[in-house]
Protein backbone atom coordinates (compact mmCIF):
# COMPACT_ATOMS: atom_id res chain seq x y z
CA UNK A 1 0.00 0.00 0.00
CA UNK A 2 2.88 2.36 0.80
CA UNK A 3 4.35 1.60 -2.62
CA UNK A 4 1.01 2.40 -4.23
CA UNK A 5 0.81 5.64 -2.32
CA UNK A 6 4.30 6.66 -3.39
CA UNK A 7 3.50 5.81 -7.00
CA UNK A 8 0.29 7.85 -6.74
CA UNK A 9 2.18 10.83 -5.35
CA UNK A 10 4.64 10.66 -8.22
CA UNK A 11 1.82 10.21 -10.68
CA UNK A 12 0.01 13.33 -9.46
CA UNK A 13 2.96 15.29 -10.77
CA UNK A 14 3.58 13.26 -13.91
CA UNK A 15 0.09 12.13 -14.87
CA UNK A 16 -2.13 14.62 -13.11
CA UNK A 17 -4.00 12.16 -10.86
CA UNK A 18 -3.31 10.04 -7.74
CA UNK A 19 -3.31 6.80 -9.66
CA UNK A 20 -1.14 3.69 -9.63
CA UNK A 21 -1.01 0.37 -11.40
CA UNK A 22 -1.78 -2.74 -9.35
CA UNK A 23 1.29 -4.92 -9.77
CA UNK A 24 -0.44 -8.29 -9.98
CA UNK A 25 -3.38 -7.46 -12.23
CA UNK A 26 -2.02 -4.45 -14.08
CA UNK A 27 -5.32 -2.69 -13.41
CA UNK A 28 -5.30 1.06 -12.83
CA UNK A 29 -6.22 2.13 -9.29
CA UNK A 30 -7.18 5.50 -7.85
CA UNK A 31 -5.30 5.77 -4.56
CA UNK A 32 -7.64 7.42 -2.03
CA UNK A 33 -6.24 10.72 -0.79
CA UNK A 34 -8.33 10.68 2.41
CA UNK A 35 -7.06 8.93 5.54
CA UNK A 36 -9.40 7.52 8.14
CA UNK A 37 -7.95 7.04 11.59
CA UNK A 38 -10.24 5.29 14.07
CA UNK A 39 -9.90 5.60 17.81
CA UNK A 40 -12.84 4.99 20.13
CA UNK A 41 -13.71 6.48 23.51
CA UNK A 42 -15.57 3.88 25.57
CA UNK A 43 -17.50 4.56 28.78
CA UNK A 44 -16.36 2.66 31.88
CA UNK A 45 -18.35 4.93 34.19
CA UNK A 46 -20.46 2.05 35.55
CA UNK A 47 -17.64 -0.45 35.97
CA UNK A 48 -15.13 1.83 37.66
CA UNK A 49 -14.91 -0.60 40.58
CA UNK A 50 -13.49 -3.24 38.30
CA UNK A 51 -10.48 -1.04 37.62
CA UNK A 52 -10.19 -0.05 41.27
CA UNK A 53 -10.08 -3.80 41.99
CA UNK A 54 -7.31 -4.41 39.47
CA UNK A 55 -5.27 -1.67 41.15
CA UNK A 56 -5.51 -3.69 44.37
CA UNK A 57 -4.70 -6.93 42.54
CA UNK A 58 -8.28 -8.17 42.80
CA UNK A 59 -10.56 -9.51 40.10
CA UNK A 60 -14.09 -8.15 40.59
CA UNK A 61 -17.44 -9.09 39.09
CA UNK A 62 -20.96 -7.76 39.58
CA UNK A 63 -23.57 -9.84 41.37
CA UNK A 64 -27.32 -9.23 41.39
CA UNK A 65 -28.45 -8.62 44.96
CA UNK A 66 -31.85 -10.18 44.21
CA UNK A 67 -31.14 -13.33 42.22
CA UNK A 68 -27.43 -13.78 42.91
CA UNK A 69 -26.47 -14.05 39.22
CA UNK A 70 -22.77 -13.36 38.74
CA UNK A 71 -21.63 -11.29 35.76
CA UNK A 72 -18.20 -11.36 34.17
CA UNK A 73 -17.35 -9.24 32.29
CA UNK A 74 -19.10 -7.11 34.90
CA UNK A 75 -22.32 -5.44 33.82
CA UNK A 76 -24.47 -2.71 35.27
CA UNK A 77 -27.88 -4.34 34.83
CA UNK A 78 -29.43 -7.67 35.75
CA UNK A 79 -31.59 -8.73 32.80
CA UNK A 80 -33.22 -11.50 34.89
CA UNK A 81 -34.56 -9.17 37.58
CA UNK A 82 -34.84 -6.20 35.22
CA UNK A 83 -33.07 -4.39 37.99
CA UNK A 84 -29.72 -2.69 38.48
CA UNK A 85 -29.25 -3.43 42.16
CA UNK A 86 -25.77 -4.93 41.87
CA UNK A 87 -22.95 -5.50 44.28
CA UNK A 88 -19.27 -5.94 43.53
CA UNK A 89 -17.75 -9.24 44.58
CA UNK A 90 -14.23 -10.59 44.35
CA UNK A 91 -13.89 -13.63 42.08
CA UNK A 92 -11.93 -16.72 42.98
CA UNK A 93 -8.86 -16.12 40.91
CA UNK A 94 -8.29 -19.80 40.22
CA UNK A 95 -9.86 -22.10 37.74
CA UNK A 96 -9.42 -24.47 34.83
CA UNK A 97 -8.12 -23.73 31.33
CA UNK A 98 -10.84 -24.38 28.73
CA UNK A 99 -9.17 -23.47 25.47
CA UNK A 100 -6.34 -21.45 23.95
CA UNK A 101 -4.77 -20.22 20.72
CA UNK A 102 -1.52 -18.55 19.77
CA UNK A 103 -1.96 -15.49 17.57
CA UNK A 104 0.87 -15.46 15.03
CA UNK A 105 -0.61 -13.09 12.45
CA UNK A 106 -1.28 -10.03 14.59
CA UNK A 107 -3.32 -6.92 13.84
CA UNK A 108 -1.08 -3.90 13.17
CA UNK A 109 -2.19 -2.42 16.49
CA UNK A 110 -0.55 -5.43 18.24
CA UNK A 111 2.55 -5.46 16.05
CA UNK A 112 4.85 -4.46 18.91
CA UNK A 113 4.08 -7.74 20.69
CA UNK A 114 5.57 -11.16 19.94
CA UNK A 115 3.02 -13.89 19.08
CA UNK A 116 0.75 -14.05 22.09
CA UNK A 117 -1.44 -16.76 23.59
CA UNK A 118 -5.10 -16.02 24.23
CA UNK A 119 -6.89 -18.39 26.59
CA UNK A 120 -10.30 -18.85 28.13
CA UNK A 121 -10.50 -20.22 31.66
CA UNK A 122 -13.47 -21.21 33.79
CA UNK A 123 -12.98 -19.77 37.26
CA UNK A 124 -14.07 -21.75 40.29
CA UNK A 125 -17.05 -19.39 40.75
CA UNK A 126 -18.38 -20.58 37.41
CA UNK A 127 -17.73 -17.53 35.25
CA UNK A 128 -15.26 -17.62 32.38
CA UNK A 129 -12.52 -15.18 31.56
CA UNK A 130 -10.61 -14.40 28.38
CA UNK A 131 -7.04 -13.15 28.72
CA UNK A 132 -3.47 -13.65 27.59
CA UNK A 133 -1.81 -16.77 28.93
CA UNK A 134 1.61 -16.31 30.51
CA UNK A 135 4.30 -18.83 29.64
CA UNK A 136 4.84 -21.54 27.07
CA UNK A 137 1.54 -22.51 25.40
CA UNK A 138 2.99 -25.89 24.43
CA UNK A 139 3.26 -26.84 28.09
CA UNK A 140 -0.43 -26.42 28.88
CA UNK A 141 -3.58 -28.25 27.87
CA UNK A 142 -7.30 -27.68 28.36
CA UNK A 143 -8.16 -29.02 31.81
CA UNK A 144 -5.03 -27.54 33.36
CA UNK A 145 -5.36 -25.56 36.61
CA UNK A 146 -4.70 -21.83 36.17
CA UNK A 147 -4.90 -18.63 38.17
CA UNK A 148 -5.54 -15.04 37.23
CA UNK A 149 -2.92 -12.43 38.07
CA UNK A 150 -2.73 -8.72 37.56
CA UNK A 151 0.36 -7.42 35.84
CA UNK A 152 1.56 -4.43 33.91
CA UNK A 153 1.30 -4.23 30.14
CA UNK A 154 4.10 -3.00 27.92
CA UNK A 155 2.15 0.24 27.52
CA UNK A 156 2.31 0.71 31.30
CA UNK A 157 -1.30 0.01 32.30
CA UNK A 158 -2.63 -2.82 34.46
CA UNK A 159 -4.24 -5.89 32.95
CA UNK A 160 -5.16 -9.38 34.09
CA UNK A 161 -3.53 -12.50 32.71
CA UNK A 162 -4.00 -16.24 33.00
CA UNK A 163 -1.09 -18.08 34.58
CA UNK A 164 -0.68 -21.87 34.71
CA UNK A 165 -0.51 -23.34 38.21
CA UNK A 166 2.46 -25.68 38.67
CA UNK A 167 1.93 -29.33 39.48
CA UNK B 1 -46.95 -16.92 0.81
CA UNK B 2 -44.25 -19.26 -0.53
CA UNK B 3 -41.08 -17.63 -1.81
CA UNK B 4 -38.98 -18.81 -4.75
CA UNK B 5 -35.60 -17.92 -6.20
CA UNK B 6 -36.31 -17.30 -9.87
CA UNK B 7 -32.91 -16.02 -10.94
CA UNK B 8 -29.32 -16.10 -9.70
CA UNK B 9 -25.91 -14.78 -10.61
CA UNK B 10 -22.50 -14.20 -9.19
CA UNK B 11 -19.22 -12.59 -10.09
CA UNK B 12 -15.88 -14.30 -10.21
CA UNK B 13 -14.55 -14.17 -6.64
CA UNK B 14 -10.98 -13.16 -5.91
CA UNK B 15 -8.76 -10.11 -6.23
CA UNK B 16 -10.84 -7.81 -8.40
CA UNK B 17 -8.69 -4.75 -8.98
CA UNK B 18 -10.26 -4.55 -12.44
CA UNK B 19 -13.65 -3.29 -11.19
CA UNK B 20 -15.10 -0.88 -8.64
CA UNK B 21 -17.89 -1.74 -6.17
CA UNK B 22 -20.78 -0.92 -8.53
CA UNK B 23 -19.23 -2.73 -11.49
CA UNK B 24 -18.51 -5.77 -9.33
CA UNK B 25 -22.09 -5.81 -8.01
CA UNK B 26 -23.51 -5.52 -11.52
CA UNK B 27 -21.62 -8.68 -12.52
CA UNK B 28 -24.03 -10.55 -10.22
CA UNK B 29 -27.16 -8.43 -10.66
CA UNK B 30 -27.16 -8.68 -14.46
CA UNK B 31 -27.17 -12.50 -14.74
CA UNK B 32 -29.63 -12.72 -11.82
CA UNK B 33 -32.09 -10.44 -13.62
CA UNK B 34 -31.50 -12.10 -16.97
CA UNK B 35 -32.00 -15.64 -15.66
CA UNK B 36 -35.18 -14.50 -13.88
CA UNK B 37 -36.27 -12.65 -17.01
CA UNK B 38 -37.15 -9.54 -15.00
CA UNK B 39 -36.55 -5.85 -15.62
CA UNK B 40 -35.82 -3.01 -13.21
CA UNK B 41 -39.50 -2.03 -13.11
CA UNK B 42 -40.47 -5.49 -11.83
CA UNK B 43 -38.40 -5.14 -8.64
CA UNK B 44 -40.42 -4.03 -5.58
CA UNK B 45 -37.61 -4.01 -3.09
CA UNK B 46 -33.83 -4.21 -3.13
CA UNK B 47 -31.79 -5.57 -0.23
CA UNK B 48 -28.02 -5.19 -0.22
CA UNK B 49 -25.88 -7.22 2.14
CA UNK B 50 -22.53 -5.56 2.65
CA UNK B 51 -20.45 -5.41 5.81
CA UNK B 52 -18.33 -2.63 4.37
CA UNK B 53 -15.75 -0.62 6.32
CA UNK B 54 -12.87 -1.85 4.18
CA UNK B 55 -14.37 -0.48 0.99
CA UNK B 56 -14.94 3.12 0.04
CA UNK B 57 -18.66 3.15 -0.68
CA UNK B 58 -21.08 2.99 2.28
CA UNK B 59 -24.45 3.68 0.63
CA UNK B 60 -24.33 0.69 -1.69
CA UNK B 61 -28.13 0.32 -2.21
CA UNK B 62 -28.28 3.88 -3.56
CA UNK B 63 -25.13 3.31 -5.58
CA UNK B 64 -26.74 0.29 -7.24
CA UNK B 65 -30.04 2.10 -7.69
CA UNK B 66 -28.13 4.67 -9.70
CA UNK B 67 -25.76 2.32 -11.54
CA UNK B 68 -28.51 -0.19 -12.38
CA UNK B 69 -31.10 2.43 -13.34
CA UNK B 70 -33.72 1.20 -10.91
CA UNK B 71 -36.87 3.26 -10.40
CA UNK B 72 -39.34 3.69 -7.55
CA UNK B 73 -38.00 0.90 -5.41
CA UNK B 74 -37.46 0.58 -1.66
CA UNK B 75 -34.05 -0.51 -0.49
CA UNK B 76 -31.94 -1.17 2.56
CA UNK B 77 -28.46 -2.22 3.57
CA UNK B 78 -28.10 -5.25 5.87
CA UNK B 79 -25.17 -6.31 8.05
CA UNK B 80 -24.67 -9.46 10.14
CA UNK B 81 -20.90 -9.90 9.98
CA UNK B 82 -20.05 -12.93 7.81
CA UNK B 83 -23.75 -13.92 7.70
CA UNK B 84 -24.61 -10.61 6.05
CA UNK B 85 -25.61 -12.31 2.78
CA UNK B 86 -28.10 -14.63 4.39
CA UNK B 87 -29.44 -11.81 6.55
CA UNK B 88 -30.16 -9.97 3.30
CA UNK B 89 -31.99 -13.04 1.98
CA UNK B 90 -33.91 -13.12 5.26
CA UNK B 91 -35.11 -9.55 4.75
CA UNK B 92 -36.16 -10.24 1.16
CA UNK B 93 -37.81 -13.53 2.05
CA UNK B 94 -39.84 -12.10 4.92
CA UNK B 95 -40.83 -9.07 2.83
CA UNK B 96 -42.47 -11.41 0.33
CA UNK B 97 -43.79 -13.86 2.93
CA UNK B 98 -45.58 -11.00 4.67
CA UNK B 99 -47.16 -9.76 1.46
CA UNK B 100 -45.17 -6.53 1.54
CA UNK B 101 -43.41 -7.25 -1.75
CA UNK B 102 -43.77 -9.55 -4.76
CA UNK B 103 -40.33 -9.43 -6.34
CA UNK B 104 -37.13 -8.66 -4.44
CA UNK B 105 -33.55 -8.28 -5.60
CA UNK B 106 -31.10 -9.53 -3.00
CA UNK B 107 -27.50 -8.53 -3.60
CA UNK B 108 -24.45 -9.39 -1.56
CA UNK B 109 -21.27 -7.53 -2.36
CA UNK B 110 -17.92 -6.93 -0.73
CA UNK B 111 -14.75 -5.39 -2.03
CA UNK B 112 -12.41 -6.21 0.84
CA UNK B 113 -9.25 -5.60 -1.13
CA UNK B 114 -9.91 -1.87 -1.44
CA UNK B 115 -8.07 -1.81 1.90
CA UNK B 116 -4.61 -3.26 2.56
CA UNK B 117 -4.58 -6.68 4.29
CA UNK B 118 -3.34 -5.39 7.68
CA UNK B 119 -6.29 -2.98 7.86
CA UNK B 120 -8.70 -5.79 6.98
CA UNK B 121 -7.17 -8.01 9.70
CA UNK B 122 -7.58 -5.13 12.14
CA UNK B 123 -11.25 -4.64 11.19
CA UNK B 124 -12.29 -8.31 11.17
CA UNK B 125 -10.80 -8.81 14.63
CA UNK B 126 -13.55 -6.56 15.92
CA UNK B 127 -16.34 -8.99 14.99
CA UNK B 128 -16.56 -10.28 18.56
CA UNK B 129 -16.79 -8.23 21.72
CA UNK B 130 -14.52 -5.31 20.99
CA UNK B 131 -13.83 -4.13 24.51
CA UNK B 132 -13.23 -7.39 26.39
CA UNK B 133 -11.63 -9.36 23.58
CA UNK B 134 -9.95 -7.12 21.04
CA UNK B 135 -8.89 -3.95 22.83
CA UNK B 136 -6.67 -5.66 25.36
CA UNK B 137 -6.15 -9.17 24.06
CA UNK B 138 -5.93 -8.72 20.31
CA UNK B 139 -8.10 -11.67 19.35
CA UNK B 140 -8.04 -11.95 15.60
CA UNK B 141 -10.76 -13.63 13.60
CA UNK B 142 -8.75 -16.82 13.00
CA UNK B 143 -8.06 -16.66 16.75
CA UNK B 144 -11.75 -16.81 17.65
CA UNK B 145 -12.28 -19.98 15.65
CA UNK B 146 -8.92 -21.39 16.76
CA UNK B 147 -10.25 -21.31 20.33
CA UNK B 148 -12.99 -23.65 19.11
CA UNK B 149 -10.59 -25.82 17.11
CA UNK B 150 -8.33 -26.33 20.14
CA UNK B 151 -11.28 -27.24 22.35
CA UNK B 152 -12.53 -29.68 19.70
CA UNK B 153 -9.10 -31.30 19.39
CA UNK B 154 -8.79 -31.68 23.16
CA UNK B 155 -12.28 -33.17 23.54
CA UNK B 156 -12.50 -35.45 20.52
CA UNK B 157 -8.91 -36.17 19.53
CA UNK B 158 -9.03 -34.38 16.17
CA UNK B 159 -5.68 -33.39 14.68
CA UNK B 160 -4.31 -30.58 12.56
CA UNK B 161 -4.16 -33.12 9.74
CA UNK B 162 -7.90 -33.79 10.04
CA UNK B 163 -8.58 -30.09 9.61
CA UNK B 164 -6.19 -29.89 6.67
CA UNK B 165 -8.21 -32.59 4.90
CA UNK B 166 -11.18 -30.20 4.85
CA UNK B 167 -9.03 -27.67 2.97
CA UNK B 168 -7.86 -30.36 0.54
CA UNK B 169 -11.50 -31.29 -0.24
CA UNK B 170 -12.63 -27.72 -0.69
CA UNK B 171 -9.71 -26.87 -2.96
CA UNK B 172 -10.47 -30.05 -4.93
CA UNK B 173 -13.91 -28.66 -5.74
CA UNK B 174 -12.77 -25.04 -6.00
CA UNK B 175 -10.54 -26.20 -8.85
CA UNK B 176 -13.70 -27.17 -10.75
CA UNK B 177 -15.54 -23.90 -10.09
CA UNK B 178 -14.78 -21.12 -12.59
CA UNK B 179 -16.14 -18.54 -10.11
CA UNK B 180 -13.77 -19.59 -7.30
CA UNK B 181 -10.87 -17.47 -6.06
CA UNK B 182 -8.52 -20.49 -5.91
CA UNK B 183 -8.96 -22.86 -8.81
CA UNK B 184 -6.18 -25.23 -7.89
CA UNK B 185 -5.94 -28.40 -5.86
CA UNK B 186 -3.64 -28.57 -2.87
CA UNK B 187 -1.89 -31.51 -1.28
CA UNK B 188 -2.22 -32.45 2.37
CA UNK B 189 1.51 -31.75 2.77
CA UNK B 190 1.17 -28.27 1.34
CA UNK B 191 -1.67 -27.47 3.73
CA UNK B 192 0.22 -28.89 6.71
CA UNK B 193 3.45 -27.10 5.86
CA UNK B 194 1.94 -23.64 5.56
CA UNK B 195 2.79 -21.09 8.28
CA UNK B 196 0.70 -20.67 11.43
CA UNK B 197 -1.86 -17.87 11.50
CA UNK B 198 -3.47 -18.68 14.85
CA UNK B 199 -2.49 -22.06 16.24
CA UNK B 200 -3.78 -24.68 15.39
CA UNK B 201 -4.72 -22.91 12.15
CA UNK B 202 -2.23 -22.48 9.37
CA UNK B 203 -2.61 -20.42 6.22
CA UNK B 204 -4.50 -23.21 4.41
CA UNK B 205 -6.99 -23.57 7.26
CA UNK B 206 -8.21 -20.02 6.66
CA UNK B 207 -10.53 -18.55 4.07
CA UNK B 208 -9.02 -15.67 2.11
CA UNK B 209 -9.73 -11.95 1.88
CA UNK B 210 -11.91 -11.66 -1.19
CA UNK B 211 -13.75 -9.33 -3.55
CA UNK B 212 -17.00 -10.65 -4.96
CA UNK B 213 -20.71 -10.31 -5.48
CA UNK B 214 -23.75 -12.58 -5.70
CA UNK B 215 -27.41 -11.87 -6.38
CA UNK B 216 -30.74 -13.67 -6.42
CA UNK B 217 -34.21 -12.60 -7.49
CA UNK B 218 -36.90 -13.68 -5.03
CA UNK B 219 -40.54 -13.87 -6.10
CA UNK B 220 -43.85 -14.73 -4.49
CA UNK B 221 -45.72 -17.90 -5.43
CA UNK B 222 -48.33 -15.69 -7.06
CA UNK B 223 -45.75 -14.02 -9.34
CA UNK B 224 -44.20 -17.38 -10.18
CA UNK B 225 -47.62 -18.57 -11.34
CA UNK B 226 -48.47 -15.33 -13.14
CA UNK B 227 -45.20 -15.38 -15.08
CA UNK B 228 -45.25 -19.15 -15.56
CA UNK B 229 -41.71 -19.48 -14.22
CA UNK B 230 -40.37 -23.00 -14.62
CA UNK B 231 -36.77 -22.65 -13.47
CA UNK B 232 -36.98 -21.93 -9.76
CA UNK B 233 -36.19 -23.22 -6.32
CA UNK B 234 -38.20 -22.56 -3.17
CA UNK B 235 -37.10 -21.41 0.25
CA UNK B 236 -38.49 -24.26 2.36
CA UNK B 237 -37.40 -22.97 5.72
CA UNK B 238 -34.95 -20.71 7.44
CA UNK B 239 -33.72 -20.55 11.01
CA UNK B 240 -31.81 -17.70 12.60
CA UNK B 241 -29.83 -17.85 15.82
CA UNK B 242 -27.80 -15.38 17.87
CA UNK B 243 -24.83 -15.95 20.14
CA UNK B 244 -23.15 -13.95 22.89
CA UNK B 245 -20.67 -11.25 21.91
CA UNK B 246 -18.05 -12.54 24.37
CA UNK B 247 -16.90 -16.08 23.71
CA UNK B 248 -16.31 -16.36 27.45
CA UNK B 249 -20.09 -16.26 27.92
CA UNK B 250 -20.51 -19.45 25.84
CA UNK B 251 -21.15 -22.80 27.46
CA UNK B 252 -19.19 -24.81 24.94
CA UNK B 253 -16.46 -24.29 22.37
CA UNK B 254 -17.11 -27.50 20.45
CA UNK B 255 -20.41 -26.29 19.03
CA UNK B 256 -21.99 -23.02 17.92
CA UNK B 257 -25.23 -23.04 19.82
CA UNK B 258 -26.79 -20.38 17.57
CA UNK B 259 -26.14 -22.59 14.53
CA UNK B 260 -27.56 -25.71 16.15
CA UNK B 261 -30.66 -23.69 17.07
CA UNK B 262 -30.99 -22.19 13.57
CA UNK B 263 -30.72 -25.69 12.09
CA UNK B 264 -33.46 -27.03 14.35
CA UNK B 265 -35.81 -24.20 13.36
CA UNK B 266 -35.02 -24.61 9.65
CA UNK B 267 -35.48 -28.41 9.71
CA UNK B 268 -38.80 -28.05 11.50
CA UNK B 269 -40.06 -25.50 8.97
CA UNK B 270 -38.90 -27.63 6.05
CA UNK B 271 -40.39 -30.81 7.52
CA UNK B 272 -37.04 -32.57 7.77
CA UNK B 273 -36.40 -35.37 10.25
CA UNK B 274 -33.94 -34.16 12.87
CA UNK B 275 -32.46 -37.63 13.44
CA UNK B 276 -30.91 -37.96 9.99
CA UNK B 277 -31.44 -34.71 8.10
CA UNK B 278 -28.74 -35.58 5.54
CA UNK B 279 -31.05 -38.25 4.14
CA UNK B 280 -33.38 -35.46 3.00
CA UNK B 281 -30.69 -33.33 1.39
CA UNK B 282 -28.65 -33.61 -1.80
CA UNK B 283 -25.86 -31.44 -0.49
CA UNK B 284 -24.92 -28.49 1.64
CA UNK B 285 -22.87 -25.34 1.69
CA UNK B 286 -21.53 -24.81 5.19
CA UNK B 287 -19.62 -21.88 6.62
CA UNK B 288 -16.01 -23.05 6.40
CA UNK B 289 -14.34 -19.72 7.12
CA UNK B 290 -11.85 -21.99 8.90
CA UNK B 291 -11.45 -25.73 8.42
CA UNK B 292 -12.49 -26.66 11.96
CA UNK B 293 -15.65 -24.59 11.51
CA UNK B 294 -16.75 -26.99 8.77
CA UNK B 295 -16.26 -29.99 11.07
CA UNK B 296 -18.23 -28.32 13.87
CA UNK B 297 -20.93 -27.41 11.31
CA UNK B 298 -21.38 -31.11 10.43
CA UNK B 299 -22.35 -31.68 14.05
CA UNK B 300 -24.44 -28.55 14.57
CA UNK B 301 -26.38 -29.50 11.42
CA UNK B 302 -26.69 -33.12 12.62
CA UNK B 303 -24.87 -34.63 9.66
CA UNK B 304 -22.91 -36.47 12.35
CA UNK B 305 -23.24 -37.05 16.08
CA UNK B 306 -21.22 -34.92 18.49
CA UNK B 307 -17.55 -35.77 18.21
CA UNK B 308 -18.08 -37.75 15.01
CA UNK B 309 -17.85 -34.88 12.51
CA UNK B 310 -14.15 -35.57 12.20
CA UNK B 311 -14.98 -39.13 11.11
CA UNK B 312 -16.86 -37.73 8.12
CA UNK B 313 -13.66 -35.97 7.12
CA UNK B 314 -11.45 -39.03 7.61
CA UNK B 315 -13.85 -41.23 5.62
CA UNK B 316 -14.34 -38.60 2.90
CA UNK B 317 -18.10 -38.73 3.52
CA UNK B 318 -18.55 -35.10 2.47
CA UNK B 319 -17.23 -35.60 -1.06
CA UNK B 320 -19.79 -36.26 -3.85
CA UNK B 321 -20.88 -39.87 -3.39
CA UNK B 322 -20.48 -39.79 0.39
CA UNK B 323 -23.07 -39.34 3.13
CA UNK B 324 -23.60 -35.71 2.10
CA UNK B 325 -21.57 -33.58 -0.33
CA UNK B 326 -20.43 -30.38 1.39
CA UNK B 327 -18.98 -27.25 -0.20
CA UNK B 328 -18.62 -28.67 -3.68
CA UNK B 329 -18.31 -25.06 -4.89
CA UNK B 330 -15.02 -24.81 -2.99
CA UNK B 331 -16.61 -23.32 0.11
CA UNK B 332 -15.40 -20.12 1.67
CA UNK B 333 -11.97 -21.74 1.79
CA UNK B 334 -11.38 -22.00 -1.97
CA UNK B 335 -14.29 -20.13 -3.53
CA UNK B 336 -13.44 -17.16 -1.33
CA UNK B 337 -15.24 -15.22 1.38
CA UNK B 338 -16.37 -11.75 0.33
CA UNK B 339 -18.26 -11.22 3.61
CA UNK B 340 -21.55 -9.78 2.31
CA UNK B 341 -21.63 -11.93 -0.82
CA UNK B 342 -20.99 -15.30 0.84
CA UNK B 343 -24.54 -16.06 2.04
CA UNK B 344 -26.08 -15.00 -1.26
CA UNK B 345 -23.48 -17.04 -3.13
CA UNK B 346 -24.61 -20.09 -1.14
CA UNK B 347 -28.14 -19.48 -2.47
CA UNK B 348 -26.73 -19.18 -5.99
CA UNK B 349 -25.02 -22.53 -5.44
CA UNK B 350 -28.26 -24.16 -4.18
CA UNK B 351 -29.97 -22.83 -7.31
CA UNK B 352 -27.26 -24.21 -9.59
CA UNK B 353 -27.09 -27.59 -7.87
CA UNK B 354 -30.83 -28.21 -7.64
CA UNK B 355 -31.38 -27.14 -11.25
CA UNK B 356 -28.39 -29.29 -12.32
CA UNK B 357 -26.48 -26.31 -13.68
CA UNK B 358 -23.23 -26.91 -11.77
CA UNK B 359 -19.98 -27.37 -13.67
CA UNK B 360 -18.53 -30.77 -14.55
CA UNK B 361 -17.11 -32.72 -11.65
CA UNK B 362 -18.96 -30.80 -8.99
CA UNK B 363 -22.61 -31.49 -9.74
CA UNK B 364 -24.30 -33.53 -7.02
CA UNK B 365 -26.95 -36.16 -7.73
CA UNK B 366 -30.31 -34.47 -7.30
CA UNK B 367 -32.44 -37.16 -5.68
CA UNK B 368 -34.16 -35.45 -2.78
CA UNK B 369 -34.46 -32.03 -4.37
CA UNK B 370 -33.24 -30.21 -1.27
CA UNK B 371 -30.07 -28.24 -0.54
CA UNK B 372 -28.93 -26.61 2.70
CA UNK B 373 -26.98 -23.41 3.33
CA UNK B 374 -25.34 -22.67 6.67
CA UNK B 375 -24.00 -19.15 7.06
CA UNK B 376 -22.38 -17.97 10.28
CA UNK B 377 -21.63 -14.38 11.25
CA UNK B 378 -18.82 -13.81 13.69
CA UNK B 379 -18.10 -16.97 15.67
CA UNK B 380 -21.73 -17.98 15.94
CA UNK B 381 -22.75 -14.44 16.81
CA UNK B 382 -25.35 -14.74 14.06
CA UNK B 383 -26.28 -18.04 12.43
CA UNK B 384 -28.53 -18.65 9.45
CA UNK B 385 -29.60 -22.04 8.15
CA UNK B 386 -31.67 -21.99 4.98
CA UNK B 387 -33.16 -24.97 3.17
CA UNK B 388 -33.93 -24.72 -0.52
CA UNK B 389 -36.05 -27.16 -2.51
CA UNK B 390 -37.30 -27.95 -5.99
CA UNK B 391 -40.79 -28.65 -4.71
CA UNK B 392 -42.80 -26.18 -2.69
CA UNK B 393 -43.64 -27.40 0.80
Amino acid sequence: MDDLRKAAETNIKEYGFPVAIDEKSGALQWVDMRDLHLKYVISIENIQNFYEGLREGKLLATKCKKCGELFFPPQKDCPKCMDDDMEWVELKNEGVLETLTVIFVRPPSFASYDPYTVAIARLDDGVKITAWLKGDPQKVRPGQRVKVEVSKRKEGYLMYEIVPVEG
Amino acid sequence: MAVAIIGAGQSKFGTRKDVNVAELAWEAVKPAMQSANVEQKDIDFMVVGTAGMWSSEAAVPALMYEYGKFEDVGSMRVEAACATGNAAIRVGYTAIESGEADVVLVLGVEKMQESPNPTVIELIGRFGSYFWEFENFGLTFPGYYALHATAYMAKYGATEEDFARVAVKNHHYGAKNPYAQFQREISLEKALNSPYVAWPFKLFDCSPITDGSAAVILASEEKVKEWGIEEKIWILGQGVGTGTANLSRRESFTSLRSAAYAAEVAYKKAGIDMDAPYKYLDGADVHDCFTAAEVIAYEDLRFAKRGEGVQLVREEQTYIGGRIPVNVDGGLKAKGHPIGATGVSQAVEAWKQLLSKAENGRQVDVKNGRYLAHNVGGTGHYSYVTIYGLEKR
